[in-house]
C-alpha cells in the first residue's frame, strides 16, 4: 500500500497511472450526470414555491460544492508540497486552480440566473451563499494571479502554497462572516436551509449530480496535472523517452 | 416531459446548457494544453538530437 | 543557547524591529501621515459622489469610514518591506539568529503603530464630517483597533509573498482584500448596530478573535513568505 504512495508521488508513474484512471473517473461522471439530468429535469415532482425554476439546483449545488472541493484539494495538497517538498503535489495544486474557478463561476452564474426568477434581481447581497462564493473566486484569483507573477516555478509553487494555507483557513471565517452580515439584513436565500426534508425524488438526482461532478472533477484534474507534470518535467529523460517512443 | 419548465425554461436551460459548456471548455483547455506541451517537447528533442 | 537567551533575544528582536522602524517613520512624517490624507479623501469621496444628505451620511458613516480604512492600510502595507528588501536589511533579517518570525512580528507591530493606531486615533475628526455621535465614534475606534491589528498581520503575509514582484501593488490587494472581507464586514456592521441600539458585544468578540488568531499564525506564514520570496 506505502509503496503504491510512493510511486504515486514520482511523476513517472502518476503520469502513467492517471492515465488509466481518467476513463473510470470519466465515464461513471458521465452516466450519472446523465441520470441526474434527466431525472432532475424530467422526474423530480414540482416544487412547490418555485415551481420548475428550483431545478437549477441540480447544476447550482453542485458546482457550489465543487468549488469547495476544488479548493480544499488546492490547498490540501499545495501544504503536502510545502511541508514535505512533493514537486507532483504542487502540479496538483496548480492544476485544481483553474477548475475551482470555473466551478465557482457557475455556481455564481447559475445562482444568478436562478435569482432572477425568485427574487426579481440578477443579484442578491443578502444571499450568503451567492457572497461567499464571489468571495471564494477572488481568493482563486488572488492565487493565480500570485503564480503567473512569480517567474520561477518553485519559488511560485511555495509562495502560492502559502497563499493558499492562508486562504483555506479563512474560508470558514468568510463563510461564518456573510452569514451573520446576510442574517442582519434577512434576505431571501436560494435554498431553504433546515428547511422541510426534500422529497426523495428530488434527492436523488441531486445526490447522483453531485456524485457525477465530483468523478468529472477528478478526470479534469487528472488530465490538467498530466500536461502540468509533463511541461515540468520537460527536460527529464523519462519525458525524453517517452515522446520519442511516440508515447502519450 | 416538460420542456418548458413551467414557463421558466429559458432560465432552467441556460443554466444546464451552461453547465455542460463550462465542462466541455475545461475538458477542452486541458487537452490543447497537454498536446501544445507534448509538441513542444516534440520539437524541442528533434531540433536539438537527443541530447 | 539555553531558552533563557533564546526568549531574551526574540523579545530584543522584535523591539530592535519596532524601534528602528519608528524611528524611520519620525524621520519620514509623510509615511504616516499620507496614508491619514489618502483616509480623509477616500472617505470624501462619498458624500462627493452620492450627495451630501445627513440622513445618508449618518447611515452610511460607518461603512464608508470602514472602507476607507481598509484602503489606506491596505496603501501602507505595500511599502512594508520595500526599503528592507531595496537596502539590503531584508537579507540581514533572513540570516538573524533571532527567529524571523519573530522578526516578522516586529514589523507588522511596526507596521500598526504607524498606520494602524494613527487611524483609529484620527477617525473621529473624519467621523465628525459623517454626523457620527460620540458614542458610537468610540465603538468605530474599538473596531478599528481590533481590525487594523488584524489587517497589520494579515497584510504583512500578502506583503512577504509581493515584495520585489513586478506590480505587486495591485496584486497585493488582490491577495489581502478577500481575506479581509471578515474583518469589514464585523468592523462597519457593528458600529451599524449600535446606532440602531442592537448587540455589538458579538461583533467586536469576532472582531478580537479574529485578531487573536492572525497573531498566533501570521508571524510564521510571514516569515515563511519572505524566505521563499527571497531564497
Amino acid at each position: 500500500m506505502w509503496k503504491f504512495i510512493h510511486q504515486l508521488a514520482s511523476p513517472p508513474h502518476f503520469y502513467r497511472i492517471a492515465q488509466i484512471l481518467i476513463p473510470w473517473l470519466a465515464v461513471p461522471g458521465l452516466l450519472l450526470i446523465g441520470y441526474g439530468t434527466y431525472a432532475g429535469l424530467f422526474l423530480a415532482p414540482m416544487d412547490y414555491q418555485q415551481g420548475d425554476a428550483f431545478r437549477i439546483i441540480y447544476v447550482h449545488v453542485p458546482s457550489a460544492y465543487l468549488s469547495m472541493l476544488a479548493y480544499m484539494t488546492m490547498a490540501v495538497s499545495a501544504g503536502i508540497g510545502l511541508i514535505w517538498r512533493i514537486k507532483l503535489s504542487h502540479a496538483v495544486a496548480a492544476a485544481a486552480a483553474p477548475l475551482g474557478a470555473w466551478f465557482t463561476f457557475l455556481a455564481l452564474a447559475t445562482g444568478s440566473i436562478w435569482g432572477k426568477p425568485m427574487w426579481g434581481t440578477w443579484w442578491e447581497w443578502g444571499d450568503p451563499r451567492l457572497t461567499s462564493e464571489l468571495i471564494m473566486l477572488f481568493l482563486y484569483f488572488g492565487y493565480m494571479a500570485l503564480r503567473g507573477a512569480i517567474d520561477d516555478t518553485t519559488k511560485a509553487d511555495r509562495a502560492s502554497a502559502v497563499l493558499a494555507l492562508v486562504g483555506a483557513v479563512n474560508v470558514p471565517i468568510i463563510h461564518f462572516s456573510v452569514e451573520w452580515w446576510s442574517s442582519l439584513h434577512q434576505g431571501p436565500t436560494l435554498i431553504k436551509e433546515g428547511g422541510p426534508a426534500m422529497d426523495p425524488g428530488m434527492l436523488y438526482p441531486l445526490l447522483a449530480m453531485i456524485l457525477g461532478f465530483t468523478f468529472i472533477f477528478g478526470a479534469l484534474l487528472l488530465r490538467r496535472v498530466r500536461a502540468e507534470v509533463l511541461f515540468r518535467e520537460r527536460r527529464t529523460r523519462w519525458v525524453k523517452d517517452l515522446v520519442l517512443s511516440g508515447g502519450s | 416531459m416538460d420542456f418548458s419548465m413551467g414557463g421558466y425554461g429559458a432560465y432552467v436551460w441556460t443554466c444546464f446548457i451552461m453547465a455542460g459548456v463550462v465542462l466541455v471548455i475545461c475538458e477542452w483547455r486541458a487537452r490543447l494544453r497537454h498536446r501544445r506541451v507534448y509538441r513542444d517537447i516534440e520539437v524541442r528533442i528533434k531540433a536539438l538530437g537527443d541530447s | 543557547m539555553n531558552s533563557e537567551d533564546e526568549s531574551i533575544s526574540m523579545f530584543s528582536g522584535i523591539a530592535g524591529i519596532a524601534r528602528r522602524d519608528l524611528l524611520l517613520a519620525w524621520k519620514r512624517p509623510g509615511d504616516v501621515l499620507n496614508p491619514l490624507f489618502f483616509f480623509a479623501m477616500v472617505a470624501a469621496l462619498f458624500p462627493l459622489a452620492v450627495g451630501p444628505s445627513p440622513e445618508q451620511l449618518k447611515f452610511s458613516g460607518p461603512a464608508v469610514l470602514w472602507v476607507a480604512a481598509l484602503l489606506s492600510m491596505l496603501l501602507s502595507l505595500n511599502s512594508l518591506f520595500l526599503s528592507d528588501y531595496e537596502d539590503g536589511s531584508l537579507d540581514q533579517m533572513l540570516v538573524s539568529p533571532v527567529p524571523l518570525s519573530a522578526l516578522a512580528l516586529g514589523k507588522s507591530l511596526s507596521h500598526w503603530l504607524t498606520s494602524g493606531l494613527p487611524l483609529v486615533l484620527f477617525s473621529p475628526i473624519v467621523a465628525i464630517t459623517f454626523q457620527m455621535p460620540f458614542s458610537v465614534t468610540g465603538y468605530l475606534m474599538l473596531t478599528l483597533l481590533l481590525g487594523t491589528i488584524s489587517l497589520s498581520l494579515l497584510g504583512s503575509v500578502g506583503a512577504a509573498l509581493t515584495v520585489g514582484l513586478h506590480r505587486g501593488t495591485a496584486l497585493l490587494s488582490l491577495l489581502i482584500l478577500p481575506l479581509a472581507m471578515p474583518i469589514l464586514i464585523f468592523g462597519a456592521r457593528t458600529v451599524s448596530l449600535v446606532a440602531s441600539g442592537d448587540g455589538v458585544a458579538g461583533g467586536l468578540y469576532f472582531l478580537a478573535a479574529y485578531a487573536v488568531l492572525t497573531l498566533s499564525f501570521a508571524p510564521f506564514a510571514t516569515a515563511a513568505a519572505l524566505r521563499i520570496s527571497n531564497e
